[in-house]
């Protein structure tokens, strides 16, 4: 009796323990994230307060045009090390939004592509293969994708589309597209395979091929989780530095050619924080950049979820 | 007996190695309801997903022997498997519908198989399926919401017209109320007292009351071989077979 009693008390404590341990370490999680908003924000902060530093940069000189081009257009220029500096966030939002596009135009055919070869018609021996080998991928650092982007890809691509500018938006959105692929591939080959055997069933008995069925029932069940996996992948792109710092010329070029070189926020922030003079203008630009960087991806990150939301309740139906 | 509609010769069945269906002789009367009993894993549902080739969307399965659907063997080499399939329809154990609207569900088969010219006959067909499976009035007014939303015995019905909506020949059952109530299994079997005479209706179900209801022949298997097929009566009343007596008697199960 007394034992019992004892028992149920020492179980009782192991619950209690376990609970908490995994509360304190999920606020911790939750912590750190609320702590880097805090210090990059408060660090940004002085851009929409400071008098002293308003008068070099401020919200008007990131988005307004701040020079001329030698043939009188006005133009956004980022030089901030300069007798005036010039602080224009354009070129380098251009710069990140030319390498996304064609990273997102390079992965996500293929990685689809690849989750729908390796769901519906690989053979199983072959699958075995091609799934852990696209997830190798994402084990890849990304100094040495950028490294081949630099070293090998530039020149390849060089030769085939005659770029004036060896390193530009083309070559590093390519080396980003492959550090996606696999985000995308993965994600979206999970949703694939976790399509019920059930509907494939009812398909074919109904006398559909496979084609039919893949387009008509499977993609359609998975689309929630296909777009997961690429507003994943976008974040992924937009936020990746080493990569774009390799391989984008750093040019802060204010243009829509694809041929051009690129600077992007994330290379922006990552070469000029470590030389940067503590508290100047410059310094706390930077830290306006990554607080912009962390808005653009929380937003596509919501946007996303609100989608994926409405293709799930169209999916299952929430009785309306 | 009427003209036979569906003959299995010989039939060998195996998924890898190991041998699920052996030698099974059996003649399937044409638009009648035949039920198929025994015990779990006798091999009655393996055998029916050989009536359409079901079997073949799993990896590793192999079929020996014959079967003709209307004297044609259905595993000859030149067999279209999607015409085959459009003629021996399916109603799954646990209830499938896509995940699109009622009217999308029941459309579907209409439309791979582009059997409809316009979008009035598609109505027609939807329609005139929706009728065939009972569930018209159930869900004629909400025909544009997701089918996701009906309970388990308006989905299962739903799949039944999904099936009808094809006009197929044979309408292949398995198990097709077994995860319902009492009260949609009931509609689902006088469903399928209303659809005899029409089709040629097979189903497999491990419920003996129901296969007594709703068949006028029962095929009995164990252990994968067919034990005895005679009318439904003289299967419960007076088997030829004594395991056929002990099992229809309930002596195990």
């Amino acid at each position: 009796m007394w034992q019992q009693a004892t028992n149920r008390r020492r179980k009782h404590v192991l619950e209690w323990l376990t609970e908490k341990v995994i509360l304190v370490t999920a606020l911790i999680s939750i912590l750190s994230i609320l702590l880097i908003f805090y210090f990059v924000g408060r660090k940004a902060v002085p851009i929409l307060t400071n008098e002293v530093i308003q008068q070099t940069a401020n919200l008007a000189e990131f988005f307004r045009p701040n020079g001329t081009t030698p043939d009188g257009h006005t133009t956004f220029i980022w030089q901030p090390i300069s007798e005036r500096p010039k602080y224009s966030f354009i070129p380098l939002l251009l710069g990140t939004l030319k390498a996304t596009i064609v990273a997102m135009l390079v992965s996500v055919p293929l990685a689809l592509l690849a989750a729908l070869y390796t769901t519906e018609y690989a053979p199983r021996q072959v699958r075995e293969y091609i799934k852990p080998a696209i997830e190798l991928l994402a084990g890849v650092p990304s100094v040495v994708l950028g490294f081949f982007a630099l070293v090998v890809m530039a020149t390849w691509l060089q030769k085939l589309f005659q770029f004036e500018m060896r390193l530009n938006a083309v070559v590093s959105g390519c080396a980003l597209g492959l550090a996606i692929i696999p985000v995308v591939y993965t994600v979206a080959e999970d949703a694939l395979s976790a399509v019920p055997r059930a509907l494939r069933e009812a398909s074919f008995a109904l006398g559909a091929s496979r084609a039919q069925t893949l387009l008509r029932v499977i993609l359609p069940a998975a689309l929630p989780g296909i777009f997961a996996g690429i507003v994943l992948g976008f974040g992924r792109a937009v936020g990746e530095t080493m990569i774009v710092v390799m391989a984008s010329g750093n040019a802060a070029i204010t243009s829509w050619n694809p041929a051009d070189s690129i600077r992007t926020m994330s290379a922006t922030v990552a070469a000029e924080l470590a030389e940067v003079v503590y508290g100047s203008a410059h310094y706390h630009t930077l830290f306006a950049i990554g607080a912009l960087l962390f808005i653009i991806t929380f937003v596509i990150n919501s946007i996303g979820d609100w989608v994926i939301g409405r293709l799930n309740t169209r999916l299952q139906g929430a009785k309306r | 007996m009427s003209e036979t509609k569906i003959r299995s010769a010989h039939l060998n069945f195996y998924y890898g190695a190991s041998q699920a269906l052996h030698d099974i002789n059996l003649e399937i009367p044409a638009r009648e309801v035949t039920a198929f009993i025994g015990p779990s894993g006798c091999g009655k549902s393996t055998f029916l997903r050989t009536l359409n080739r079901m079997n073949d969307t799993i990896l590793g399965t192999r079929v020996e022997g014959v079967i003709e659907i209307d004297r044609e063997n259905i595993y000859a080499a030149n067999t279209d498997v999607v015409a085959l399939r459009q003629k021996v329809g399916m109603v799954f154990q646990k209830s499938n519908p896509f995940p699109k609207s009622i009217y999308e569900n029941i459309a579907y088969g209409l439309r791979v198989n582009s059997l409809t010219k316009s979008k009035a006959e598609m109505d027609e067909r939807v329609e005139m399926a929706l009728r065939d499976a009972a569930i018209w009035e159930e869900v004629k007014d909400r025909l544009h919401s997701s089918a996701l939303g009906l309970s388990g015995g308006q989905q299962q019905r739903l799949c039944i017209a999904r099936a009808l909506a094809i006009r197929p020949e044979v309408l292949l059952m398995d198990e097709p109320a077994s995860a319902l109530d009492p009260l949609a299994t009931q509609k689902i079997e006088e469903l399928i007292l209303k659809l005899r005479g029409e089709y040629t209706i097979v189903i497999v179900t491990h419920n003996m009351q129901q296969a007594t209801r709703v068949s006028a022949y029962t095929a009995f298997f164990l252990l994968g071989r067919l034990i005895e097929f005679a009318p439904t009566k003289r299967i419960f009343h007076e088997p030829d077979d004594q395991r056929t007596k002990d099992y229809v008697s309930g002596k195990f199960g």
